[in-house]
């Protein structure tokens, strides 16, 4: 299936380009991925991240920018149905298990695993 | 008007305060390099037994210190003065190290020409006659200066192939007004110089110009040339530095040096991935006390000119888009035959 | 007074420019590194799916697992080994927000559960989290206007 190709090149792609971002400018990898994130969700609410989901699969959800989709997605869906309120309730409405996942996961490798030299 | 003992920025001391004995401890990591076999004491842990990495530099600190004072039968009490300092925010290192051995205490911070601070004001001191004896010690340790100054150890961030590998070793240098065979002839205290490099992965580089001008300052303050001293010896520029101080060097009417070396390019060897070699307080501390002053000890050198560069930035700077400031520090070390 | 130096500052900036970069090199790395991470989490996503969950569910289960890889991965000491090696490709995938995290995490036991590990794991991916959130909210904002 050629999701499996999409999903390296398209994943690869963001990389390197991403890669040369850091070669190239005296940015750091904080502001490469906070670049990647709003972009993520500025594609989202354009309706394009959409697309590239269906043409390239994790190739785009593995990327920290599917961070920006999902938090952008999970607002414009409770704006819709609950309006104002939406705005404040529906951001972690999906990105909320990945969050989870990452400050649980954090903080029990710190109670087992020791930094290495 | 009184005659000074200064010519320019560089100090003359009128007796030749000298470096009786040192003692070094080095991690791991040094203890495999090219230099290996020679430093005093090895430590297989980077936690010197302690349970945190702030607390392993204080005890190798310890270390140091102690295993001067065991080398030449001193008791702290026989100790005047302690100079010394670390890389660490307030250098508590070295607070902590004065703290164990009850002693007047002067801490200092020059970034990793710290030894060059310490040296010279342990001269001064014995030069003016307020002390016998003196010691001097400065450490780093690599994660201590990377949880400081980068980010967390185990971040995957990439380092460029320029970038240096902060020395985990500390070295306690007893200087006294006679005895041993180097002594301090003169001094000359650098001043900051900033030309604009901004990436703090490049710390070699920023160096430079300031080692540059303490070298061209020495050399016109003494009336000597370059092949009057027998090896110019830098801290820690490592490789990358090492070489561009040559072109600088070259640029500013100095011709070819074929006398110039530096502790960052030595103590790593390039299968050690340690970039462009070592850097922090260290380096020129511990390639000092158990290469070079050997060296000087036994004749093969004579006269060396050592010129300890620091880079004086911090996190928060670097965060506020600014430059990285340099400052080099340079030591006439000769060999004393009386 | 310090002896003036000839060359300018400008001068030796350019003198200093690294000769020894591999820009190329380091592109390609980061593309396969990630295309294969990316690749991986396809490959876990459509055998999730034959259990059941739609596309949305297992798209969050894999990153859920990618998450925990990364952050064990990070705890054994291998991801910064991988982040030198592929640079972006380690530091992009979700794999690279959790090493984030966890590192710091790890890093700040030192000073303790809550005010080291607790307070400081979020010091090196906290910004993705505000600019994430911060945008959305515009978004959002946005949205409910139009």
């Amino acid at each position: 299936m050629e999701v499996y190709l999409w999903a390296f090149l398209i994943g690869g792609l963001i990389c390197g380009l991403g890669q040369l971002f850091l070669e190239y400018t005296p940015y750091l990898p904080g502001h490469l991925l906070v670049l990647l994130v709003v972009s993520g969700a500025v594609l989202s609410a354009l309706g394009i991240y959409e697309k590239l989901i269906e043409l390239a699969g994790a190739g785009v959800t593995v990327p920290v920018s599917n961070f920006g989709n999902i938090l952008a997605q999970g607002v414009i869906f409770e704006v819709k149905r609950d309006g104002m309120i939406g705005l404040f309730r529906g951001i972690m409405e999906i990105a909320g298990g990945g969050l989870t996942a990452t400050i649980v996961i954090g903080f029990l490798i710190s109670l087992i695993f020791r930094t290495k030299e | 008007m009184i005659n000074l003992k200064k010519t320019g920025d560089t100090v003359f001391f009128s007796t030749t305060p000298r470096i009786f004995s040192s003692f070094s401890v080095v991690g791991k990591k040094e203890g495999r390099g090219p230099l290996g076999s020679i430093f005093d004491y090895i430590s297989q842990d980077s936690l010197f037994s302690q349970n945190t990495w702030e607390k392993a530099e204080m005890e190798m600190s310890k270390k140091a210190v102690q295993g001067v004072l065991d080398k030449t039968n001193l008791m702290p009490e026989d100790i005047d003065f302690l100079l010394g300092g670390d890389l660490l925010n307030q250098i508590v290192v070295a607070n902590f190290v004065a703290r164990h051995f009850q002693r007047p205490y002067l801490g200092l911070f020059g970034a990793c020409a710290t030894l060059g601070e310490s040296l010279f004001l342990g001269s001064t001191l014995l030069d003016g006659d307020f002390g016998d004896q003196v010691i001097a010690f400065v450490s780093s340790h690599y994660q201590t200066a990377e949880r400081q100054y980068r980010t967390p150890i185990e971040y995957g961030d990439q380092y460029p192939p320029w970038k240096q590998w902060t020395v985990t070793g500390s070295a306690a240098f007893l200087l006294q007004k006679e005895g041993g065979s180097v002594g301090i002839t003169q001094a000359t205290v650098g001043t900051v110089l900033d030309w604009g490099i901004i990436d703090t992965n490049d710390l070699g580089g920023a160096m430079v110009p300031a080692a540059a001008q303490t070298i061209l300052t020495n050399l016109e303050d003494t009336g000597r040339s370059p092949g009057d001293y027998d090896l110019i010896l830098t801290g820690d520029l490592g490789i990358r530095g090492r070489d561009l101080l040559r072109k600088l060097l070259k640029k500013e009417g100095l011709g070819e040096l074929d006398n110039l070396n530096d502790c960052g390019a030595r103590i790593f060897a390039p299968d050690q991935k340690a970039g462009s070699g070592g850097s922090g307080c260290a380096t020129s501390a511990v390639v000092l006390s158990s290469y070079y002053l050997p060296r000087l000890e036994k004749g093969d050198l004579n006269r060396i000119l050592l010129v300890v560069t620091g880079a004086l930035l911090n996190p928060t700077t670097s965060l506020q888009g600014e430059t990285i400031p340099g400052i080099a520090h340079a030591l006439v070390l000769e060999r004393m035959v009386d | 007074m310090p002896r003036t130096l000839k060359t300018e500052a400008e001068e030796f900036r350019q003198m200093a420019q690294p000769q020894n970069r591999t820009p190329l090199r380091n592109f390609l790395v980061a593309f396969a590194v990630g295309g294969l991470i990316c690749f991986g989490g396809q490959v876990i996503q459509e055998i999730i799916m034959v259990f059941g969950p739609d596309k949305d569910t297992a798209s969050m289960i894999v990153a859920i697992v990618l998450i925990v890889l990364g952050g064990i991965f990070t705890g054994l000491g291998w991801y910064d080994e991988l982040g030198q090696f592929a640079g972006a490709g380690a530091a992009v995938p979700i794999t690279g927000f959790a090493n984030a995290v966890v590192s710091a995490a790890m890093e700040f036991r030192q000073e303790g559960l809550v005010l080291g590990t607790g307070a400081r794991m979020y010091s090196v991916a906290g910004p993705v989290l505000t600019f994430g959130v911060v945008t959305a909210f515009l978004i959002g904002l946005i949205r409910a206007l139009i």
